[in-house]
């Protein structure tokens, strides 16, 4: 009799489980901040969130900031993505640019180049110029880096047969080499695309501007603390969006390939 | 050695010579031996200062993240309820973009050191467990059968077959961390600034120092590179008896 109990509190946590400490979470914030035990300022209700986020979503305020944002980051990292397999495969590819990318690239890929901020500020202005150039310019090492090591990992016996078979010299990079690096690619595209996002951010939250960022920045300004839990419930939101949007992209374009067949 | 590096010398050449060729503005791009200049006064004035304020900002933070981060990863990977507590909560946060937090760390701990070394905390600390719990779980049970076999216990199957098996993946994820650590320590002190190496940047480009601004952007980027290069270095040593290495 009581193996059957233990047996069903283990089925009930195992359904319980999972959300029992955002749960729990969550439940403590609404009641400590309905019985104001921490300053409202500090720590808004957490329904009342909830309710502001709605207000955005109806008053078009949420879509507004969502587009900015979400245009931003996807744009810089389109750029960061084609600049930086292009230069991979090129590395990989010509003797010349190898020598000359590689101590710019092994310097470059760890230093944090959002230090840059306040120079491309200068040389590209306050607006979306100078986000764009900041964000793909963060993301563009290391997807340089990992195509590059995926592109020389290639098999040489993929390429001769290529070329024995006919293929023509500069159509090899896009008919042989960035198919057999695509995982590697995507690897580099899937660490890349937090990259874009996070320096996206840092850039409204410096800058101003539009987007889910600066309008955070305004709400902390304005101390509308309800403006700012809201901000991060979005971009988190946004995030989570974004990401496993990549993740469903990769499963889609590995489909022929062996990763695909091993088990989760 | 200088083959390697000639690639730099040149662009160092380029951007001087072209600096005073065509004079170019201060503002758009000081000229690097005006920027060495600026370093040595910089460097007899506070600099250091500065660097080590950000330094151990960024230690303190990711050192305690790597700790509890391994811990909690490893356990979630062990033991099958705190998985089933902690992972709603990770699959939660990991993908959220940890700047995003700037603005409540203002809010709650003020614009001190407490709010940064928690943003950088949170930020670095996700990574490892995300690679800890990884790594633990696809360690191969053969190996933990075959120690089982020959008598292990739990505590000797943890220490001696999953965690070195672990091992390079976990180094690989504070890797990441360590990068990410740097990028939050900087974006933290040039939005909520009073000291640190993040805020030299932005308040002497604010106040038009621009030789200055460059010195601390060249002084930030090289210990983001040496700071990788000794991690890459410590981490061959730890993982010397692996096959493949690091």
């Amino acid at each position: 009799m009581s193996r059957t109990v233990a047996a069903r509190a283990d089925d009930l946590f195992q359904i319980i489980g999972p959300y029992f400490l955002i749960g729990l979470l969550l439940i403590t914030w609404e009641m400590t901040a309905r019985a104001k035990l921490i300053d409202p300022f500090l720590l808004p209700v957490f329904t009342d969130v909830l309710w502001r986020i709605a207000n955005d979503l109806i008053s078009g305020e949420l879509a507004r900031g969502v587009f900015f944002t979400m245009a931003r980051t996807l744009i810089s990292f389109a750029i960061a993505s084609v600049v930086g397999i292009a230069i991979g495969v090129g590395i990989s590819r010509i003797r010349f640019l190898k020598w000359f990318m590689d101590p710019i690239v092994f310097i470059g890929l760890p230093m944090p180049k959002i230090a840059l901020l306040p120079v491309f500020m200068i040389w590209f202005g306050l607006f979306d110029s100078s986000k764009i150039a900041m964000t793909a310019f963060s993301a563009s090492f290391q997807i340089i880096v990992t195509v590059w090591m995926g592109a020389d990992s290639v098999q040489k016996e993929l390429i001769w047969s290529a070329r024995s078979l006919g293929a023509k010299p500069h159509l090899i990079p896009l008919e042989i080499i960035i198919p057999a690096t695509l995982p590697r690619i995507l690897t580099a595209l899937q660490i890349a695309l937090p990259i874009c996002l996070i320096v996206e951010l840092v850039t409204e939250f410096v800058m101003g501007g539009t987007g889910l960022g600066a309008i955070m920045l305004q709400a902390s300004r304005n101390a509308d603390s309800l403006g700012v839990f809201a901000g991060i419930f979005e971009i988190g939101l946004l995030g989570i969006l974004l990401i496993r949007t990549l993740e469903i992209v990769r499963r889609r374009l590995l489909v022929w390939h062996q990763e695909e067949s091993k088990p989760e | 050695m200088l083959v390697r590096y000639l690639p730099i010398l040149i662009l160092a050449t380029i951007w001087e010579g072209a600096t005073r060729f065509w004079a170019v503005p201060d503002y758009l791009l000081p000229s690097l031996s005006s920027i060495f200049g600026a370093f040595i006064e910089l460097a007899a004035d506070d600099l250091w200062f500065h660097l080590s304020r950000s330094i151990s900002r960024g230690g303190i933070a990711l050192g305690s993240a790597i700790v509890i981060g391994i811990t909690l990863g490893v356990l979630m990977a062990q033991i099958r309820s705190v998985r089933i507590l902690f992972k709603p909560f990770v699959q939660l946060f990991y993908p959220m973009p940890k700047s995003a937090l700037i603005p409540i760390a203002i809010v709650w701990f003020g614009l001190g050191d407490v709010s940064k070394v928690v943003l950088i905390f949170i930020g670095s600390l996700l990574p490892i467990v995300v690679s800890s719990y990884n790594s633990a779980r696809g360690v191969d049970e053969v190996l933990v059968w075959s120690a089982r076999g020959l008598g292990a216990n739990n505590r000797e199957v943890l220490w001696e077959i999953i965690l070195p098996a672990a091992l390079p993946e976990i180094l690989a994820g504070v890797r990441v961390a360590l990068a990410i650590s740097f990028i939050l320590m900087v974006s933290a002190e040039l939005i909520i600034g009073n000291d640190g190496i993040g805020f030299v940047i932005s308040s002497l480009g604010e106040t038009g120092y621009y030789q200055g601004m460059w010195v601390g952007i060249i002084v930030i980027s090289a210990v983001g590179f040496f700071a990788d290069r000794l991690y890459v270095l410590g981490m061959r040593r730890i993982l010397v008896w692996q096959e493949s290495g690091a």
